[in-house]
């Protein structure tokens, strides 16, 4: 059994956390102590039904907001398959946090209200879903029991946001009529919409194939941790910790060390107590070297055959995150994986406004904004461009006056 | 294009390490929160996997409220003896004796609310930037929403609104001196997850976890084992049944389940047929909605 990460993008009103409470209540993951907390609430439906949308509001605040302001996560499962959704705001000030959501899912969930069909919301949230290169889209028409479950709202609707797909280069785009208060083809199959002959989006879910994706054969591993027992009997034992990035390592692959260009040759991988003759994306694992060569925290160890790029200067797409806007006068720090360098920010080459996706010129960069800069690094970077291999694309920028989390960087070009 | 695929615990196992290691090279002085409990003897375990051979670089620690099971002190003993790391103790009674704190009283009184100034100050003492501990998002929706690295502040705040994005699985521990962080390498695993790594990975358990007999009175609905540590009088009525603990915190707060499951494929079982969540035997929770919420603001693990 594998686990699907999936983010689900869209608002309150268009019945988000309703469909994920939805998806929780007919899969039966919801336990007798929480219905009871939610029969006991005073949110109700207006006909009297419990309110699915309260179980995943988990902050004060968003309770008596009736919105959800940061990404909650929340776990189900299937006979099928294990599932981990981040449920994450739809609103435009919270675009950090649908970031945040979505920086780790495979799939995206995009609601659409079917009596309004596609809105700025919904060109924003594919927006951030094509920007962030997430693999499945799953478009829901929800509400068609407003619309009487209509093949032709659902016929429309769906030629409308095929356009807006194709244009934002989106991969696999699904689309499914669903009614998330009256359950239908959420979990079970619906009894109101015969014209539908596809899959319910549980039943999607399972059988979406996650495995292929866009992961990078690219065999990448920074290293986190340098194991030296140094006892008497383990004296010269020095492995290289970290989890592989991207691709695989095999015993006797010939590896090179970024940025210092050392090279040599996998003498042993281990997993605790095992030996594997092959690692592969996705493990946490121990190398161990034929020469000893210098090796830290920070540095990355990639098969010799297949070099990153390397650069100081690079240019990238920016979510910002902070409060604080963009300052380039200052020294930011950069985060790639285990490798945290100074940085600072050369140009703005345009910021994009996602509501119409027009690129526009601009001077400054606050929260939620997202555009292109280009950036100088002190040290040099050894990254794959984001579209090539996501896990060693992307980087964070921190503010060294606050060290917060300022914005999200997804490498695109090398720059001049 | 390759095809990787990982079981699920495989992948859990592979994330919880990958933490555990960015916490060792992102910090000075990390500390791992030890309660005894199920969740952070998986810890234990996860950290052996990510250091071993070598020495763990983190203690563990303690918060001792006193009114422990003695099964779980006489486990820790045995694993730490066995693990040859280091352990730290903080104790509540301490608190007391001091002043910094004042025992409750009345019928329900617990020491469970006096555990977060004794770990705040045990934080102080030893200057640990960043604590491991074994929440899971899973358990309470409060915790839902907490990142993996979890800022908190000098006064061991964690504030929800000012969470700092996490991207990726880049994990963001700068702090300022007096700040710490609170790391949570198993957020993505649930109570079932567990359960089954501890049964693969052959995991002991100390023995209140699998169903004994034990004296026990009802309490709010809920079996409480009967112990010097719990007020009673003559309402009381205790009853000699056979249970086992779904979570472990102290004698005065943790309820136990009536059960049969002597062994752990039996109660992977029960767990999986269970219609009630594990911190529904948590007394501490049932204060409020956001009972959780507000303990976390207040430095709460």
């Amino acid at each position: 059994m594998n686990i699907l990460k999936f983010f689900t993008a869209g608002s309150v009103d268009d019945g988000k956390s309703t469909l994920i409470g939805r998806l929780l209540y007919d899969t039966d993951s919801i336990l007798a102590d929480q219905l009871e907390a939610l029969q006991q609430s005073n949110r109700k439906n207006d006909d009297g039904t419990i309110d699915l949308a309260i179980l995943t509001d988990g902050l004060r605040a968003e309770r008596e907001q009736g919105i959800t302001i940061d990404v909650a996560y929340k776990y189900f499962q299937t006979d099928k398959r294990k599932f981990i959704i981040a449920d994450t705001p739809g609103h435009i000030q919270y675009t950090r946090n649908m970031v945040t959501g979505a920086s780790t899912a495979k799939l995206a969930i995009i609601l659409i209200d079917a009596r309004n069909g596609v809105v700025e919301q919904t060109i924003r949230h594919s927006y951030l879903v094509s920007l962030l290169g997430i693999e499945h889209v799953v478009v829901c028409l929800n509400k068609m029991d407003m619309v009487g479950y209509s093949e032709t709202v659902f016929t429309a609707i769906t030629d409308q946001y095929k356009t807006l797909a194709a244009q934002l280069n989106l991969k696999d785009v699904n689309f499914i009529p669903v009614s998330a208060l009256k359950g239908d083809n959420v979990v079970n199959e619906s009894e109101n919409m015969s014209w539908y002959h596809g899959r319910s989006l549980l039943h999607f879910l399972e059988t979406v194939d996650v495995e292929t994706g866009a992961e990078s054969d690219l065999a990448r591993m920074p290293v986190q941790w340098v194991v030296r027992p140094q006892t008497d009997e383990l004296h010269d034992y020095r492995g290289y910790a970290g989890r592989i990035l991207s691709g695989e390592f095999n015993v006797n692959d010939k590896v090179t060390v970024l940025p210092s260009g050392g090279s040599s040759i996998i003498e042993r991988i281990e997993i605790f107590d095992q030996q594997p003759a092959t690692a592969f994306a996705g493990q946490s694992v121990t190398l161990h070297l034929k020469d000893n060569i210098d090796i830290s925290r920070g540095d990355v160890l990639v098969n010799a055959d297949h070099l990153p790029q390397s650069s100081k200067l690079i240019e990238a797409d920016v979510c910002w995150m902070d409060a604080r806007p963009l300052d380039d006068s200052i020294t930011y720090l950069l985060q790639h994986n285990s490798k945290v360098t100074k940085c600072k920010i050369r140009e703005i080459v345009y910021k994009v406004d996602i509501n119409t996706l027009e690129k526009q010129e601009a001077h400054d960069f606050k929260l939620n904004d997202i555009g292109r800069i280009v950036l100088k690094t002190a040290d040099e970077l050894a990254f794959d461009l984001y579209t090539d291999n996501k896990a060693n694309g992307a980087a964070i920028l921190i503010d060294s006056r606050t060290n917060l989390t300022a914005a999200a960087l997804m490498f695109r070009a090398v720059a001049d | 294009m390759s095809k990787y695929n990982l079981d699920y615990l495989d992948e859990l196992e592979a994330e919880a390490i990958h933490i555990l290691r960015e916490v060792a090279g992102q910090f000075e002085k990390p500390a791992l929160l030890f309660s005894g409990g199920k969740d952070s003897i998986t810890l234990v375990r996860l950290a052996e996997k990510a250091f071993r051979p070598g020495k763990f670089p983190f203690p563990l620690v303690h918060i001792d409220t006193g009114h422990n099971f003695e099964e779980t002190i006489t486990y820790r003993d045995e694993m730490v003896q066995r693990l040859g790391e280091k352990l730290i103790v903080g104790s509540v009674q301490e608190s007391i004796d001091q002043g910094k704190v004042v025992e409750q009283t009345g019928k329900n009184a617990s020491r469970n609310a006096l555990q977060t100034v004794t770990l705040l100050d045990t934080i102080a003492l030893h200057g640990f930037d960043a604590c491991i501990g074994g929440a899971r998002r899973d358990e309470e929706k409060a915790r839902a929403k907490e990142r993996i690295f979890s800022v908190r502040d000098e006064f061991g705040q964690w504030d929800p609104k000012r969470q700092r994005p996490e991207l990726w699985n880049i994990y963001n521990g700068r702090i300022h001196k007096g700040e710490n962080v609170r790391v949570f390498p198993i957020s993505n695993w649930t109570e079932l997850d567990v359960w089954n790594y501890i049964k693969r990975e052959n995991i002991g358990l100390p023995s209140i976890y699998f169903a004994h007999y034990r004296d026990v009175i009802t309490r709010n609905g809920q079996l409480m084992a009967a112990s010097p540590f719990l007020n009673m009088d003559e309402e009381d009525i205790i009853e000699h049944k056979k249970v086992r603990f779904r979570t472990v915190g102290d004698m005065s707060c943790t309820a136990a389940v009536e059960s049969d499951a002597d062994q752990i494929d039996i109660i992977i079982e029960e767990i999986s047929a269970s219609k009630i969540s594990e911190r529904g035997a948590r007394m501490d929770d049932k204060v409020s909605e956001a009972a959780m919420e507000d303990r976390k603001k207040g430095g709460y693990f």
